[in-house]
């Protein structure tokens, strides 16, 4: 095994370089190297540099019980347009019921519903079923493949809708990525503020234009007597705790094309906005019909204001007033813009690392690193002399191809990533003590240096491999079932692994026999 | 001795050790320490962290030494539940832990308590902080469990595979004993049970496992050089034989991680610390619980069947 073929010393050369090479931008302080060389860092987790870590998911139970209300109302205005009574409209579980007051009207109601109510889908039918029941009763629910495809769709939306979010606050590098059926992980290095991040994420910013009732006499409101094609809207504007609004809304957000922070007339903070096409039509039309009336502009259920139609607005622009900072408009804007949220968005978990946390955290992993090697060093060359001195080589250029293989796929090096830097170097060592102490074995057995040494090698060879592999097995369950530092600590160990034994086994292989090419030594230093 | 180094040698050249004859001894002595442990899992129980058990942990830091009684009467007040302030590191950082705050959901009272904390202890700062949800958390001890037993399955497995059965059980008999110390030391030291402790657990299994594979190995290639040599001396040959080996590696990585134990930081402390141990409760696992097994339950001998299926060791 000793022999010095070709092949062998250009792999050893050749790891040897890569190593260097790979590992060279993470020594040198940045633009000092020339540009053909490769300039991938080592990708520090978010434990390491600081940033914040958030698990967020899909509230699909609103999105259900949002989609069951739009049904109701939808029920409502179709029965109603079509001049058909009713009582007894609601949503039961995941059903939405109602009774036909007149038993002649059913079938017609049936029809009418059947016909019209949801959407149509590719596969034919309609995402919506309707169903006759005793007593005059109509059930309609949304076909549960439907459910299933709005809810997957929500998640896909919510993700777009995050990333467009945090690309406008200008954080570095984000990563959003989906987790699950209904999660989402956002990594934001850097950004060790949490609540921007979630002032950013938590809002739906849906936004609505209602009309608001003003038939509705102030009594009549604070007993709660409200015809049910109204509702009561709480209210952040100062003026009115509360206004009560028509249910259907007359523009969404999802018709804006633009919103920007702005200033009013009286030189207050505002949003402007703008219309696409649709928008335009139906806030004209309203406009024009309704002046001397107000309005609400609702945002995630609360009125934000409730201006008074002056004139019919046609342009498609306007401006929202309230009771904004400069900073909060902005923020709004920003949140239009990038379009509401499908569903509300939960954090499930949170973590945060300060810049200094993180920085302390670097020190202190570098000088457990650098008395970790330094021990080695000192312990093994103590240990084995020049055959030592072999080692530690291997193992410099085993941490270097580590660090080297880390910066090139930029996997993430996290805090205990480094304790699992650590521990390879020891069961790297562990392999070349392996083959050390058989070469004694052998030489104390009476084989001449050559021969023992060689024999070494190649006995130990197996029980390297196998006690190599149970480390990886547990190394590859970690990276199942962990998330960031440990996913980190598991992918530290893996490339670690496969690195030392080529490492401790190869590297020290060539140097020995370069040695013995040299040297001609009669005895193994070692024995 | 060499002519080249004044080498250090840890033990003499040929060793005979009665290793098997200190067995009897060993099992009590292991009998009772997972007795200890089970008492101590029972009594004390782990100190889990929010990772399984949700809430929030924050880290703070203050211009002088961090006033933990204070920030305790303060959390105190704003009836947060279950919480701990301690020192952190240095004494002018403090680690404030808490399940809940009363009337609110896990991130409201994460972000109540850490705006009071600023504004009644002025220059207070929060440099990093973790809160899990109770979803997350339930989930993340399903799968620390779950990891931990597909990592004895998986190890059961390919010692099954590359050696006889009666190999795997007693290296899985062995890793049973050295996952209940474990389990035991951090309840006995109260160290915060988190993500990265199952992390630590894995490594000790695969240490220990690493350990039992180079064990067993020797003990195959002996039984196969002195097929007629009773098997508690083929054993104890075997362990003197690689005694220089177990010693210089479980020198070089405990002195390894001696830096990260003492200078690597309250955050790293815990994950190396279980570490640290596991090398020493793993090396003693393969010389006292996985050989006694196999001593007792016996190996097939001189039966050609009982070699691996794997690839042969090279012959010289």
């Amino acid at each position: 095994m000793l022999a010095l073929t070709r092949w062998k010393i250009i792999l050893v050369l050749g790891s040897a370089i890569f190593g260097l090479l790979f590992t060279l931008p993470n020594l040198v302080p940045e633009g000092v190297l020339p540009s053909w060389a490769p300039h991938q860092r080592l990708n520090l987790g978010l434990d390491l540099q600081g940033g914040s870590y958030l698990l967020l998911e899909v509230d699909t139970k609103a999105l259900t019980k949002e989609r069951l209300t739009n049904l109701t109302e939808d029920v409502r205005t179709k029965l109603k347009s079509a001049q058909i009574d009713f009582t007894e409209l609601g949503v039961q579980g995941a059903v939405v019921s109602v009774r036909i007051t007149d038993p002649g009207q059913v079938r017609a109601a049936y029809g009418l519903l059947n016909n019209s109510l949801g959407e149509r889908l590719l596969t034919g039918g309609r995402d919506v079923t309707v169903r006759t029941g005793a007593d005059q009763h109509i059930q309609t629910a949304f076909v549960s493949t439907a459910s299933d495809a709005a809810a997957a769709d929500a998640v896909s939306r919510s993700i777009e809708i995050v990333r467009k979010r945090i690309d406008a606050m200008g954080t570095k590098e984000p990563s959003i990525t989906r987790q699950g059926v209904d999660r989402i992980v956002v990594e934001a290095p850097g950004e060790s503020d949490p609540e921007k991040l979630r002032a950013v994420i938590g809002k739906t910013a849906k936004l609505t234009f209602q009309m608001v009732d003003s038939d509705v006499a102030p009594q009549d409101m604070a007993a709660g007597r409200i015809p049910p094609e109204d509702q009561l809207l709480a209210s952040d504007d100062g003026f009115a705790p509360a206004y009560v609004v028509k249910r259907r809304s007359v523009v969404t957000g999802e018709m804006l094309t633009n919103a920007s922070g702005s200033t009013d007339e009286n030189n207050q903070p505002a949003v402007a906005f703008s219309f696409n096409g649709q928008g335009t039509r139906r806030f004209a039309e309203v406009t024009t019909q309704n002046i001397g009336k107000p309005f609400a502009i609702v945002l995630d259920g609360r009125v934000i204001s409730a201006p008074r139609i002056n004139s019919a607005i046609t342009g498609g622009n306007g401006i929202i007033t309230g009771r904004f900072t400069v900073e909060s408009a902005h923020d709004l804007a920003l949140l239009l813009k990038s379009g509401a949220l499908p569903a509300p968005l939960n954090v499930e978990e949170q973590r945060t690392v300060g810049a200094e946390l993180g920085a302390d955290a670097v020190r202190a992993g570098a000088i457990s690193l650098a008395i970790g090697a330094a021990a080695i060093f000192a312990f093994i060359i103590l240990a084995y002399g020049l055959f030592g001195i072999f080692a530690a080589v291997a193992l410099v250029i085993n941490v270097s191809m580590i660090v080297a293989a880390m910066s090139l796929t930029q996997a993430t090096l996290t805090l205990p990533g480094i304790a699992g830097l650590i521990l390879t170097m020891a069961v790297a060592v562990d392999a070349n003590v392996l083959i050390y102490e058989r070469m004694r074995d052998e030489a104390n057995a009476g084989r001449s240096a050559m021969a023992a040494a060689d024999t070494g090698y190649r006995r130990a060879l197996t029980s390297i491999i196998d006690a190599n592999v149970t480390t990886m097995i547990s190394a590859l369950i970690m990276f199942q079932f962990g998330a960031g530092p440990v996913k980190g600590f598991a992918w530290t160990l893996s490339i670690g692994v496969l690195t030392s034994v080529f490492t401790a086994v190869l590297v020290t292989q060539v140097l020995i026999g370069l040695w013995f090419r040299i040297a001609r030594p009669k005895a193994l230093p070692i024995a | 001795m060499s002519r080249f180094w004044p080498l250090i040698r840890l033990v003499p050249r040929q060793t005979h050790f009665d290793f098997v004859s200190l067995a009897p001894y060993a099992a009590v002595l292991s009998a009772l320490a997972i007795v200890g442990a089970s008492l101590s899992f029972v009594v004390q129980g782990m100190n889990f962290g929010v990772d399984f058990v949700g809430g929030t942990v924050m880290e703070v830091s203050t211009p002088g030494p961090a006033p933990l009684g204070p920030i305790r009467a303060d959390l105190a007040r704003l009836e947060a539940h279950d919480a701990q302030v301690q020192i952190f590191g240095n004494p002018n950082s403090a680690r404030v832990q808490f399940r809940s705050v009363q009337g609110k959901d896990a991130n409201a009272g994460a972000v109540f308590v850490a705006s009071q904390l600023t504004s009644q202890f002025p220059g207070l700062k929060v440099s990093g902080q973790s809160t899990v949800g109770a979803k997350v958390s339930g989930e993340l001890v399903w799968k620390g469990v779950f990891a931990l037993g597909t990592a004895l399955l998986l190890m059961l497995l390919y010692i099954w595979f590359r050696f006889q059965l009666q190999f795997g059980l007693g290296a899985i008999l062995a890793l049973f004993h050295d996952i209940a110390l474990t389990i035991g030391l951090l309840c006995v030291t109260q160290i915060e049970v988190s993500m990265t402790s199952i992390a630590a657990l894995l490594t000790v299994i695969g240490y220990s496992m690493n350990e039992k594979v180079i064990s067993f190995d020797r003990l195959r290639e002996n039984l196969r050089k002195f097929k007629r040599t009773p098997l508690r001396e083929v054993i104890n040959l075997s362990e003197n034989e690689r005694l220089s080996r177990t010693i210089i590696t479980g020198t070089t990585a405990l002195l390894a991680l001696s830096g990260a134990l003492f200078m690597g930081g309250p955050a790293l402390f815990p994950l190396v610390f279980t570490m640290a141990f596991g090398i020493f409760i793993g090396t003693y696992s393969s010389i006292y619980v996985a050989l006694p097994v196999i001593l007792l339950w016996g190996v097939r001998r001189d039966d050609e069947e009982a070699r691996p299926i794997g690839p042969q060791p090279a012959r010289p």
